[in-house]
């Protein structure tokens, strides 16, 4: 509902937004530009009598003087029958420059308030800032809804890179775009008269004047009284004209002076509605508020960016979001799928598993978690893919759905299994598929095989489920999930050093050559695909030969180093690992880079944990070798015997000597003396427990197991601060990369 | 350009003592390129005292902006209803409003002015912008602005 708020006036309004925005934008520097010119002279202390004497000195064809909100005066005169305006300098009355408003700023003032389409543009205009101000109310629940709740709105973002653009952004300019919209729709609805501006309020022109000899306006009481910050205008009587009067407008009111007695003949003190519009209008302008004005224009600047990211998103939201045929009826399923998903992704996956049952002849129906029925007359199964979202809560499609089971009669006796998707950085990776597998355990539920989790959105290890899926179903089920075939490029291997075969750990360091762009013609460099820009930490993409599915490798180098360096365990039976051990040096590969811009040290110098066992070490290298500005850097290492897998044993030793890493804490499994990496950690608590007083980040990298076995330990080592990893997940200081 | 006609019973507004007859007489206002938005434009008649008669043509809808064209707003008291009917859109830099309207033939060679305020956004206000006396020989001759009016001219 709260998304259909901002999906909608998103894409209806998008454009006219934009168009309001950018001309906004554009105007908005102009107040800034406009006091820039004003002449910096002291005029605090003279009032406007003194100010119309000396003008009328100087010019004595003057007609009126005008302040502008950026404090400039303006003086209209007559001279030789022409008339003129001059900028002056208030205190010594000398000519700034020549006044004249450009037509770049009425072109573009037109463009912004009307479109060129007078009154229907006016209209629009104000449709428009109205969608704007839905738009940054919907926007912001939704970011709260994203984050975990209000209090978490200045949270860590997550999500790709458009994702947390559009949501980083928003979050710090929406206090801006609801005082433009606001503002805006106030000055609309004035100009269509709904409100009252109090504008066309006026004092009563005096029918009696004395008609006498004209004084000095010099001497004028009611002008002394008026400093020259208030004046909005002054106009001069005609000069041959006795029964004329002055018109003086200040801040607080308006009237009309005798020329000849010099009294007020008639006044009227601005009202509240015009004190409020002109309030209003200075607000949403800047005129007279430059830095608001700069404030209000460098996020008028940024909706474009809103709009485009926003767009995006939508885009591949609606992309991901599958069509699923021969969906069966429920009650006439014998399979049933069900989905909890917000960003459509886990669509997808339901889909891939739908079409493999259904190409099994099964009779499958895929619905939202939120349908779930009382009861499935033919069901013999049930499978629940559920994402994910906020801080461990409930996806759109399935946040009524504990509500409903806890309301459906007791259990089926068919089984269930439920997959959740996640991602790990997250401090409940997975979380509301175990409120689900829970609740369905508590109910009483047969499970079909037990939980698993894919983190995110990792076909490997969906593929894997899908072997667990066939062997509990007793069939050959083959899940290859491949949203979309990425673009490869061609790497050529250099290098490769092999490890640990004789502990049964086969592990080899390879490096490709990275393609370099200044060998390359001018044509290749801007047409050719090359190879993104890597660091340390991403992931390398391979597809291997006979398979659609490409399986990924934390990469251990920079494309700056010239080579891509991944660290590969070979696995039995393995497809893509077995591939890459049968490699020699100058075979090629396909091969693409996947950003993994979480996992990477964060800015600054404070320390670094790193902990990784057997090919976990690969990313980790990577950051100690691009440590040269001896950041301190902590290593713990697993593997299984020093003389045979421990992996960048030379480098270690090196790094250790030129400060790149400070410590290395070895554990290795099949010696005397044997231990894990987790060993090592409760060993060192005490000395951990002060790095992250200091505010340390743990980066973690490697298998399932040692991962969750590193949290335990240092969960335990932390027990007595009151920290834990969840905490340090929340605040980016705990990151994990496992597979 | 604009052409409009207006059956303007200018002959209640005068309160004149006898009607005898009435022309159609155009009235054409030619804008300079004064680089600005559209221009409030009213014109108006003044006896021979300068004493306020009728207005004759109003350019431009908001009513807000009025004051703008003060010396037009001083002598009707920006009455309303003395332009309902006969207001039309604000006239642009450059372009040239036409209005046709009734006036008796009893107004000409008497003293009276025809009056044009103009006024634009956000530029200097020009009252009386332009003032013809309504004499039958100024008939056809062509009237230069103060500001903003480039020719005037009024036809029977
Ligand atoms: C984000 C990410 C980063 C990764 N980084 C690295 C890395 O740096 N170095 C590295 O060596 N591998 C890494 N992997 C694992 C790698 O992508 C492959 O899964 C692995 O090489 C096996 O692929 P395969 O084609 O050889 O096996 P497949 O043909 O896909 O599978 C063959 C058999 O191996 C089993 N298997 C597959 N993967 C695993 C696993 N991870 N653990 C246990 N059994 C498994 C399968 O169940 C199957 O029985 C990473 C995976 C991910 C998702
Ligand atoms: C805003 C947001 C919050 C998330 N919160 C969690 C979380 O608390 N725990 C978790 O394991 N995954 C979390 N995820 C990851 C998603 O569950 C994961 O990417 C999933 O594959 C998305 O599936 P979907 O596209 O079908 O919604 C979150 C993702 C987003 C975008």
């Amino acid at each position: 509902m709260l998304r259909q708020f901002h999906k909608i006036p998103g894409l209806i309004a998008g454009l006219l937004i934009v168009v309001l925005a950018t001309s906004g934008a554009v105007l908005s520097v102009l107040p800034a530009v406009e006091r820039a010119g004003v002449p910096t002279s002291a005029s605090a202390e003279i009032n406007v009598a003194e100010l119309a004497g000396a003008v009328v000195d100087r010019y004595p064809g003057v007609e009126q003087i005008v302040r502008k909100p950026s404090g400039k005066i303006v003086v209209y005169y007559f001279r030789d029958d022409l008339p003129g305006a001059d900028v002056i300098d208030p205190v010594t009355i000398d000519k700034v420059a020549e006044y004249s408003k450009s037509g770049f700023q009425r072109w573009m003032t037109n463009l912004h308030r009307s479109l060129f389409l007078d009154e229907t543009g006016r209209a629009l205009a104000g449709l428009g800032a109205l969608a704007m101000l839905i738009l940054s109310y919907s926007g912001l629940s939704l970011t709260a809804k994203r984050l975990g709740g209000w209090r978490k709105l200045t949270g860590r973002v997550r999500g790709n890179g458009t994702q947390r653009l559009h949501v980083e952004t928003g979050r710090i300019a929406v206090a801006a775009f609801v005082l433009s919209a606001a503002t805006a729709i106030y000055m609309s609805l004035a100009n269509f008269g709904f409100i009252p501006d109090g504008l066309s309020a006026e004092p009563v022109f005096p029918r009696n004047v004395n008609g006498g000899v004209t004084m000095s306006v010099a001497d004028i009481a009611d002008l002394q009284a008026i400093p020259v910050a208030d004046l909005r205008e002054l106009t001069f009587p005609y000069a041959d004209d006795p029964s004329d009067v002055f018109a003086i407008t200040s801040a607080t009111g308006s009237g009309y002076i005798d020329q000849s007695t010099g009294q007020m003949l008639s006044y009227l003190p601005n009202d509240t509605t015009r004190n409020v519009y002109e309030f209003i209008f200075m607000l949403h302008t800047g005129q007279g508020l430059w830095w608001l004005g700069l404030v209000l224009g460098l996020a008028a600047a940024i909706v474009p960016v809103m709009s485009i990211t926003g767009t995006v998103i939508w885009w591949r939201a609606r992309r991901a979001a599958p069509k699923i045929a021969h969906n069966a009826l429920a009650k006439s399923a014998d399979t049933i799928i069900l989905v909890g998903s917000e960003g459509n992704s886990t669509w997808g996956f339901a889909k891939t598993l739908h079409d493999a049952l259904n190409a099994q002849g099964f009779a499958v129906h895929t619905a939202p978690m939120n349908r779930l029925k009382p009861g499935y007359a033919k069901a013999e199964r049930m499978f629940i893919l559920a994402a994910t979202y906020g801080d461990g809560a409930a996806p759109a499609t399935a946040n009524a759905f504990l509500k409903r089971l806890a309301e459906s009669p007791s259990a089926p006796d068919y089984p269930v299994a439920v997959l959740g998707f996640g991602d790990r950085q997250f401090p409940k990776f997975c979380q509301f598929a175990d409120d689900v597998n829970e609740a369905l355990a508590q109910d009483g539920w047969e499970t079909l095989l037990p939980m698993d989790r894919i983190d995110r959105q990792s076909a490997q290890e969906f593929a894997r489920w899908g072997d667990d899926v066939g062997a509990a179903m007793g069939i050959n089920l083959d899940l290859v999930h491949s949203p979309e075939r990425a673009k490869t490029n061609t790497l050529e291997l250099l290098d490769r050093q092999d490890f640990g075969a004789e502990v049964q750990a086969p592990t080899t360091i390879f490096s490709f050559a990275v393609p370099q762009a200044r060998q390359s013609s001018l044509w290749t460099r801007l047409f050719a695909r090359r190879l993104p820009k890597f660091k340390a930490g991403d992931l390398v993409g391979i597809l291997p030969p006979g398979s659609d599915m490409p399986r990924f490798y934390s990469l251990a180098s920079a494309s700056s180093e010239g080579v891509l360096e991944i660290c590969v365990r070979k696995h039995p039976g393995g497809l893509c690992s077995e591939f890459l051990h049968g490699l020699r040096t100058g075979d090629r590969i396909d091969a693409f880079i996947k950003p993994n811009p979480d996992f990477r040290p964060a800015k600054g110098r404070a320390p670094v944990i790193l902990v990784g066992a057997g090919t976990g070490i690969g990313p980790l290298a990577g950051f100690i070798r691009a440590n040269r500005k001896a950041r301190p850097m902590h290593l713990y290492f697993g593997g299984r015997d020093p003389k045979s897998d421990y992996l960048y044993e030379g480098e270690i030793k090196s790094w250790l000597q030129d400060k790149r890493l400070h410590t290395a804490n070895l554990a290795f499994s099949r010696i005397t003396d044997a231990a894990y990496v987790q060993n090592r950690i409760t060993a060192d608590a005490v000395a951990l427990r002060a790095l992250l007083a200091d505010g340390a980040q743990i980066m973690v990298c490697g298998g399932r197991d040692m991962a969750r076995g590193v949290m335990e330990a240092i969960d335990a080592a932390l027990a007595p601060t009151g920290l834990n990893a969840a905490v340090l997940k929340a605040e980016g200081r705990y990151l994990e990369d496992v597979y | 350009m604009k052409k409009i006609a207006t059956a303007l019973a200018i002959a209640t507004a005068l309160s004149l003592p006898a009607m005898v007859q009435a022309k159609p007489v155009t009235l054409t206002t030619q804008l300079k390129r004064y680089g600005g938005d559209g221009a409030y434009l009213a014109l108006y008649l003044t006896d021979a005292n300068g004493a306020y008669k009728g207005t004759l043509w109003m350019s431009g809808g908001k009513s807000k902006y009025y004051k703008h064209l003060s010396d037009w707003t001083r002598a009707s008291g920006g009455n309303k209803a003395d332009i309902n009917g006969i207001t039309g859109a604000s006239v642009g830099a450059g372009k040239t409003l036409t209005v046709t309207v009734d006036l008796a033939d009893a107004l000409f060679d008497a003293g009276y002015n025809l009056h044009i305020d103009a006024s634009v956004e956000d530029m200097r206000d020009s009252p009386s912008e332009v003032v013809v006396p309504l004499d039958s020989n100024n008939i056809g001759k062509s009237f230069k602005g103060r500001r903003y009016i480039k020719a005037f001219n009024f036809k029977k």
